[in-house]
């Protein structure tokens, strides 16, 4: 009994650790959505909203509707319709949108590019614009560049997105006309390209289509500058507040006394210093944005995963809502494998 | 070196798309529409039953009969049958088809494609199925009841004689749309009749095929090649799925658009003195009603419902946040149809409306709730009815919830007052008679969801016996008089508080003619559209 014992800790130790880490990731991974697809599962199913009316109408009879019922499984207990839906979604199958009638797999490869083209390009104007501006900030507290900062920070944190998304368009598109309006690409260069990644900006790039590009480029930059606004305004502050600390540390102190340079002193020792925190912060602002922004994508037609899940869970449609959650899910897991990642690229200590 | 490289390329792609040239006019043969077009599921006639999948259906399927759009008023007309005829009994109409319809694949129109049409919606049993299954039509007799004896002649069996206006009237909805056997049995997955594939793809003879449709986002007719009719001359129509009434009214503007269909009252007055752009109104057939449920006491009060009907602020909600939107209209048939009333007998009295009260077994009133679901006209018009139906000492409580959840408790008949739409599923008078009075069977048991009449609880058999005495009626005048009396009565004695019709207003260019959204009868027709 001992040597087994003995022996099966003894195999168990063998695993080297990266794949002991890489076993309970995985584990933790698949728990945590798991765990999410189960609770989106019973909030849909117990909402006081008729799924079977979402897909037959009102005017259908009550055969009709008996029969819808059975169809989409609603006789059976919940937990096994919960069961049925983990060994489909197991076997690649998100089920059929009721609202769209088309595989939530098809909709889902459809609206998630638009939706990662859009918060990647927003989050890139943020930390480019919002770094430095933070530093800088910082650097010079209370100086007009500070005041600059905050006021950016107040309005982007004040404004409604709707109402600024409203007032981009009505400027920049319908006076000035420096962008193209609402939707991904101007009618006259839709299905030129042949999608690769579903985002169009790159698949145009990579298939030379460079005016369909310049199209793509147009629309997508006022949505993406206003979304960019708003993770500047998240990311400068942030960026400032950590700057500030560190520029208050008596390392900082130290490198001065010892003459080095002020560029030296602040992007060479303080800011090395904040990289770690502003990753969270950035992976954050990121994931948010992938998360969706309903309301920047219903003002400017931009048919992306925010507006196809709110959208679908109005409707009930839950196979749509469902598969967005494990999307999602699976985006905020990502991100912070990738944050940690980076944390130990970053700093030392944590390997 | 690196930083300001980066700083480079991100301004220099700034700049770039800063400087692209965004506006273009549209080319003269294509039509770009702004519209809401997410409620789209499936282009299957046998299954499409929402507006903007009719709209789209309209312009690729033809149908038996029809109705043209530059004369709506004219009623159905010859389409792929030229003629037929009704037997003696009234009970089999014999159709012929006409010459020289050929549907996009190439393959010409026959009984054939028709029989196959009107069998599979039949068999298929999805919701609109009952516009032909109410003519005794079942999976089980359509072999016998809906027969092509050949290419030319198709023969429907009804199982009463009903009103021919009313058999055809129905034949014009969506459901009717004749579609390609040929293509569509090809693409037949599990005996499925080709369900699957004409969810996503289409097959008419109509002027036009869906060359691609993404959700929610857009949909893109072509010129049906093989089209028998006079060539349209728009030759391409692109609908754009763009919800914001103010990113319509900006595209209309820069002229990246021309037509907008879901402008807001405000975006309309915006848009009247803009160059270039004009506003064409036009009347629909859906209604905006309140009910009573008779399950509660007071409400099945007929003193009450007087009294509601008389403090309803119909001028004042339609001259206000409603203006240019709906018109007063107190009758179940919209105007332009059979039969339709135009009288309005109810305007805004709160004294007279107080007098009904007194009256009644409940002079104080008492508390009201009012179901209403979070848009914003609806919510409009149940704070109106809240403001002067208070003044009659009721205390109104709004249940606001979405569409879904208000509609359940509708069909569960636990709402006090329902504040809601309806539209015409068919151009005929039975399609609203038929709801709005009709109900048998007054019974929990019944479960008779689709009749407005049952979810208030409002029993009705004399009423009911009337209005399907109109659908066997075959003179059109002896028909019109006996839905107007329907009506009149209606009026007087239903839970019913009918307040507006809509009236659709589509802000176009200037340059645009001919573009009928359809009236109150039917949907959109890009094929005579100019520009």
């Amino acid at each position: 009994m001992a040597d087994t014992t003995h022996g099966e800790g003894r195999r168990a130790s063998s695993f080297p650790p990266w794949l002991k880490k890489t076993l309970a990731t995985l584990a933790t991974v698949a728990a945590t959505i798991l765990g999410l697809l189960f609770v989106t599962f019973m909030i849909g199913r117990v909402m006081p909203i008729d799924p079977v009316l979402a897909v037959i109408g009102e005017r259908a009879t009550q055969a009709q509707y008996n029969q819808t019922f059975r169809d989409l499984g609603l006789d059976k207990p919940l937990l096994t319709q919960f069961w049925i839906y983990v060994t489909d979604v197991l076997r690649g199958d998100l089920g059929e949108s009721i609202r769209t009638g088309q595989k939530v797999t098809t909709d889902i490869a459809r609206v998630f590019p638009a939706t990662l083209e859009l918060a990647t390009l927003g989050t890139l104007f943020g930390v480019v614009l919002g770094v430095p501006l933070g530093v800088i900030a910082a650097v010079r507290r209370g100086s007009w560049i500070d005041q600059l900062a905050r006021f950016v920070g107040l309005i982007g944190y004040s404004m409604p997105i709707f109402w600024l998304g409203l007032v981009g368009l009505l400027i920049f598109y319908g006076i000035l006309g420096w962008v193209a309006g609402p939707g991904r690409l101007g009618i006259f260069y839709q299905g030129i390209v042949e999608p690769i990644t579903g985002m169009l900006l790159i698949d145009s790039a990579l298939r030379g289509e460079w005016a369909v590009f310049r199209s793509a480029f147009s629309h997508i930059i006022l949505p993406a500058s206003l979304l960019g606004y708003y993770s500047l305004a998240y990311i400068s502050r942030m960026t400032r507040s950590f700057m500030l600390e560190q520029l208050g540390s008596e390392y900082v102190i130290t490198a001065r006394v010892k003459g080095l340079s002020e560029w030296q002193v602040v992007w060479g020792h303080a800011f090395r210093n904040i990289r770690i925190q502003l990753i969270t912060v950035i992976a954050l602002a990121y994931a948010n944005l992938l998360e969706g922004s309903v309301l920047t994508e219903i003002i400017f037609a931009w048919p992306g995963l925010g507006q196809y899940i709110t959208t679908s869970l109005l409707a009930n449609d839950m196979n749509s809502v469902l598969g967005g959650t494990i999307v999602i899910g699976t985006i905020f897991v990502a991100i912070n494998i990738f944050s940690d990642l980076l944390y130990r690229f970053f700093d030392p200590r944590s390997k | 070196m690196k930083k300001s490289f980066a700083a480079a390329v991100v301004a220099s792609f700034m700049a770039a798309g800063l400087a692209v040239p965004v506006t273009a006019e549209t080319p003269p043969n294509m039509l770009v529409i702004a519209n809401r077009i997410d409620d789209i599921k499936t282009f299957d006639p046998a299954e499409s039953f929402e507006f903007a999948g009719a709209d789209v259906s309209r312009n690729v399927y033809q149908k038996l009969v029809n109705f043209d759009p530059l004369d709506l008023d004219a009623g159905y007309q010859p389409q792929l049958a030229e003629s037929w005829e009704i037997s003696e009994d009234g009970k089999t109409i014999t159709f012929t088809m006409a010459e020289g319809h050929v549907f996009s694949s190439g393959n010409p129109v026959t009984a054939k494609d028709a029989e196959f049409s009107l069998r599979r919606a039949v068999t298929l049993d999805k919701t609109p199925s009952f516009i032909l299954t109410q003519f005794g039509f079942t999976p089980d007799n359509v072999e016998e009841t809906i027969v092509a004896t050949d290419d030319k002649t198709l023969v429907l069996t009804l199982d009463k004689p009903y009103a021919l206006s009313f058999v055809l009237n129905c034949l014009t909805a969506t459901i009717g749309g004749i579609v390609d056997m040929e293509t569509a049995m090809a693409n037949e997955v599990d005996g499925d009749k080709g369900s699957e594939w004409l969810r996503t793809n289409t097959a008419g003879s109509g002027p036009y095929k869906v060359v691609e449709w993404r959700p929610s986002e857009s949909v893109l007719l072509d010129l049906n090649p093989n089209f028998g009719g006079e060539k349209p001359a728009m030759e391409r129509v692109i609908v754009q799925h763009i919800q914001e009434s103010a990113t319509q009214r900006l595209q209309l503007e820069r002229g990246d658009i021309d037509v907008a269909r879901n402008l807001s009252p405000e975006d309309v007055a915006g848009l009247e003195d803009a160059e270039g752009v004009k506003i064409v109104d036009e009347l629909r057939g859906r209604l905006m009603y309140w009910s009573a449920n008779q399950k509660n006491e007071m409400l099945s009060d007929p003193k009450v419902l007087e009294a509601l009907k008389l403090a309803t602020d119909y001028e004042g909600m339609s001259g206000s946040f409603l203006k240019g939107q709906y018109t007063v209209h107190q009758a179940f048939l919209p105007r332009t149809f059979l039969g339709a009333l135009d009288e309005t007998p109810y305007s805004f009295d709160i004294e007279a409306a107080k007098a009904a009260l007194a009256e009644s077994a409940h002079p104080d009133c008492g508390a009201i709730k009012i179901s209403v679901r979070d848009a914003q006209e609806r919510l409009d018009i149940g704070q109106s009815l809240q403001n002067t139906w208070g003044q009659l000492g009721c205390d109104i409580e709004l249940i606001v919830g979405t569409g879904a959840q208000t509609l359940d408790r509708y069909r569960a008949r636990e709402h006090d007052i329902y504040l809601g739409a309806w539209g015409p599923d068919y151009p005929d008078p039975n399609t609203n008679a038929g709801t709005f009075a009709v109900n048998p069977d007054n019974s929990d048991e019944a479960g008779a969801t689709g009749l407005l009449a049952w979810r208030n609880a409002w029993g009705i058999p004399e009423m009911t016996e009337k209005t399907l005495a109109a659908v066997v009626e075959n003179d059109t005048d002896t028909r019109r008089e006996m839905y107007l009396e329907l009506q009149r009565e209606h009026q007087k004695v239903s839970p019913f508080g009918i307040m507006f019709q809509q009236i659709e207003q589509n802000g176009m260019k200037e340059s645009v003619e001919n573009f009928v959204a359809g009236g109150a009868t039917t949907a959109v027709s890009y094929w005579v559209i100019t520009k």
